[in-house]
């Protein structure tokens, strides 16, 4: 840290602000609680009353409608584990959590290689990106067709001469979580990548030439250079990965519906709660998940840590 | 009359009384706006229901009636019942069970006075008052391409699983066609297969019996004949190559054009497939309907029951107009004619698209309400065991299982869904 200011940016002697008029003390000390207004209103309202309410919901005995709701303690979280049935699930997990690999792995190559000056390099980030957009009920409709018998990934198979690989991609278990799997890679690599992107772009030009004059290889440069400047980002896409494959829901539960042993913990949860009208334990559930993601970033935070970033040594 | 069945005026009418008003009409003409929530965003976006309300204003100039559709009606509308803010008049969502009708619905009116008036009208009462009118009701049975039945050779109606099996195979032999369509992937289409129930008994109590026993999946009872047809069907390959890819709104032209030969739906779902062959340039009259292939003493019957029920929020600030319209859309609105579905009122038109069932004398069972003290102990049960008996897990379950794609085997599943019954039965009825 640097202790004399920043050239070209004048420090506001403090004598100046005690020497202003109150109203206008009071409007400048105001004006950044007016802009955070809107955001922790909606955060207040759409996230942590809906968890707090959750928590309430976990103590109770509610089928999601009656008015007589008898409260009964810790009894939900109780059953949730005395029934080891429900975390079978998680097994699920694992293929999300393997795709969530390739996907940060395909996201960074492609971000250091768009990172360079290629040609039409917009288009491509565009293309990139663009699935993100896509509403998941538009992607649970494009690979139904494209994973059908005879479908879009059967006919390509097919038109390359290997119609001896042709599956049925959703049907057999085991082999549908692969597929759902994958479209989340395809869904979600946009946005790694486009943090990446970010990250890469905002290292100093000069530090890359300098490796590069020194004779440092494309490959070189990503070990040494790229990857600890943005090893903070990398550290936070980690994280995100692990807790979106612990919480997968939304690609499973429109393609499958859970069905076919695709079934996952959110999706167990919200069939507990809205289907056989056990909102307490659904709530019970959605708690010991959070409390799950919260211990696993927890130990994550521990091996990764986001120790200041310097590369300039 | 000439062409309602003989068997709905048997068990639907108790009797062809004369019909008292339906509903008293408040002597001041009702006014103000009312909101109506649908699940049909279909006949919202059609127009159907805009036509509905302009006829209905020719007698009720002064009420403005709104529409609010929803796409997955059951589960936002069950949600926004814990605030008084749930529309004028709704149609009463499943998971509202009999005891609770009296907390979110307005009484209507008792047993007495509309069972004479309307049909279904036992399935949402309580202590012999009505909460709800139907909007219409259905029928269970097959949707068949008769066109793929006839080529297949197969000219009379099964009356047993076999018979049904038998023509299946005859359907994957002799044509290109895919014999039933499950629409597996689409989950709700699943729950079809419940509605029969009831087909294998002939009992009118088929469901309040459920509450009273261990095994409804024991050999020979209505469950275990229903899903053993799913399964043997699957495992002899006699649906779709790929359950988990099917498409409900492309299965309607596949039916249509002749590529499946049999779907399991409900009658509400006739007049959609024969739109569909009629759309892809097939005919209409290519459509049939059969009834589950299963006969008690010589006859075939159908378990039938209400669609939704509409139901006037017991917080609505103008409950005259919301009755108006209710007792108006029953009475007059010709909805269920529109959709060739059972009609509401006891003295209604029977559909056309249900003339198969006529010349085969098929009857329609209705289910009795719960006695008195067990009323919600089938639905209360269900849930506790989370089977689901109208959600389409247990039978995507069975379709995995026949596929072999779980390796589970039929007589496991049976096991664990009775297992699961008994338990939840102890602790509900604690029987």
């Amino acid at each position: 840290m640097r202790s004399e200011p920043v050239q070209g940016v004048t420090p506001v002697p403090a004598a100046h602000a005690v020497g202003m008029p109150l109203s206008m003390r009071l409007r400048r000390a105001a004006v950044p609680w007016a802009y955070l207004a809107i955001p922790v209103t909606l955060l207040l309202v759409f996230t942590y009353v809906p968890i707090g309410a959750m928590f309430s919901f976990s103590t109770l005995e509610w089928d999601g409608l009656s008015r007589d709701r008898p409260f009964i303690g810790l009894d939900n979280y109780t059953e949730v584990f005395r029934r080891p049935e429900l975390f079978g699930v998680f097994a699920t997990s694992l293929f999300y959590l393997a795709g969530a690999f390739i996907q940060l792995g395909l996201a960074l190559y492609l971000a250091v290689l768009l990172s360079y000056n290629v040609r039409f390099r917009n288009v491509f980030k565009g293309i990139i990106f663009f699935p993100y957009l896509i509403n998941g009920v538009a992607i649970g409709f494009i690979f139904l067709y494209v994973f059908q018998p005879d479908g879009v990934l059967d006919t390509l198979l097919a038109g390359f001469g290997l119609e001896d690989h042709q599956r049925h991609w959703l049907g057999e278990r085991g082999l549908n979580n692969a597929s759902l799997a994958s479209v989340s890679v395809w869904r979600y690599m946009g946005l790694n990548f486009v943090l990446f992107l970010g990250a890469i772009q905002s290292i100093p030009h000069e530090i890359l030439e300098a490796a590069s004059i020194d004779g440092a290889s494309r490959w070189q440069q990503l070990r040494h250079v790229i990857a600890p400047g943005i090893k903070p980002v990398i550290g936070l896409s980690f994280i995100l990965a692990i807790q979106g494959s612990l919480a997968v829901f939304d690609i499973p539960y429109i393609m499958t519906g859970g069905s076919n042993g695709s079934s996952t913990f959110v999706i167990q949860t919200v069939d507990i709660a809205f289907k056989f009208h056990k909102v307490g334990l659904g709530s019970a559930m959605a708690v010991t998940l959070l409390l799950i993601i919260l211990v696993v970033t927890g130990i994550q935070r521990r091996i990764i840590r986001d120790d200041p970033v310097d590369i300039s040594q | 009359m000439s062409r309602r069945l003989t068997a709905i005026t048997g068990i639907l009418a108790a009797s062809a009384l004369t019909l008292a008003p339906a509903l008293a009409v408040a002597q001041d003409a009702p006014s103000g706006t009312i909101t109506v929530l649908t699940h049909r965003t279909d006949r919202i976006e059609d127009g159907t229901l805009a036509r509905y309300v302009a006829a209905f204003n020719e007698v009720y100039p002064d009420i403005t009636v709104q529409f609010e559709g929803l796409t997955d009606y059951a589960n936002e509308v069950a949600i926004r019942m814990n605030t008084p803010e749930y529309g004028d008049v709704l149609m009463i969502p499943p998971s509202v069970r009999a005891d609770q009708l009296s907390t979110f619905f307005e009484p209507l009116g008792t047993l007495d006075e509309l069972a004479p008036v309307y049909n279904f009208i036992t399935e949402k009462a309580f202590d012999g008052v009505v909460y709800g009118i139907p909007t219409a009701g259905n029928a269970s049975g097959f949707v068949v391409n008769t066109k793929v039945w006839e080529a297949a050779g197969v000219t009379s109606v099964p009356t047993t699983p076999e018979e049904f099996l038998a023509a299946l195979q005859a359907i994957k032999d002799q044509t290109d066609a895919i014999p039933l369509y499950t629409n597996y992937a689409d989950g709700w289409p699943m729950t079809q297969w419940e509605a029969y129930r009831g087909s294998i008994s002939g009992s009118p109590d088929e469901v309040n019996d459920l509450a009273h026993i261990d095994d409804p999946w024991g050999e020979g009872r209505d469950h275990y004949v229903i899903d053993r047809l799913i399964f043997d069907a699957v495992a002899a390959g006699l649906v779709e190559a790929d359950p988990t890819t099917t498409a409900w709104e492309p299965s309607k032209d596949l039916i249509g054009t002749g590529q499946v030969g049999a779907m399991a739906l409900g009658g509400w779902a006739i007049t959609q497939m024969q739109a569909a062959a009629a759309n892809a340039g097939a005919s209409a009259d290519d459509i049939g309907y059969i009834p589950f292939p299963y006969q008690v003493d010589g006859a075939y019957y159908s378990g039938a029951g209400g669609d939704y029920h509409m139901g006037i929020n017991i917080h609505s600030g103008n409950k005259d107009a919301a009755r108006a319209w209710v007792t108006w859309f029953a009475d007059e609105s010709g909805f269920a004619a529109d959709e060739q579905q059972i009609p509401p009122r006891v003295d209604g038109e029977f559909p056309a698209a249900l003339a198969p069932f006529q010349e085969l004398g098929v009857r329609l069972l209705l289910q009795n309400p719960a006695p008195a003290g067990e009323e919600g102990w089938v639905d209360q049960i269900d849930a506790q065991a989370e089977i689901g008996l109208w959600q389409p897990q247990y039978r995507q379950r069975i379709v995995d299982a026949a596929r072999g794609a779980s390796g589970e085997t039929l007589e496991a599943i049976f096991t664990d869904l009775n297992t699961r019954w008994a338990a939840a039965r102890a602790e509900v009825t604690g029987q």
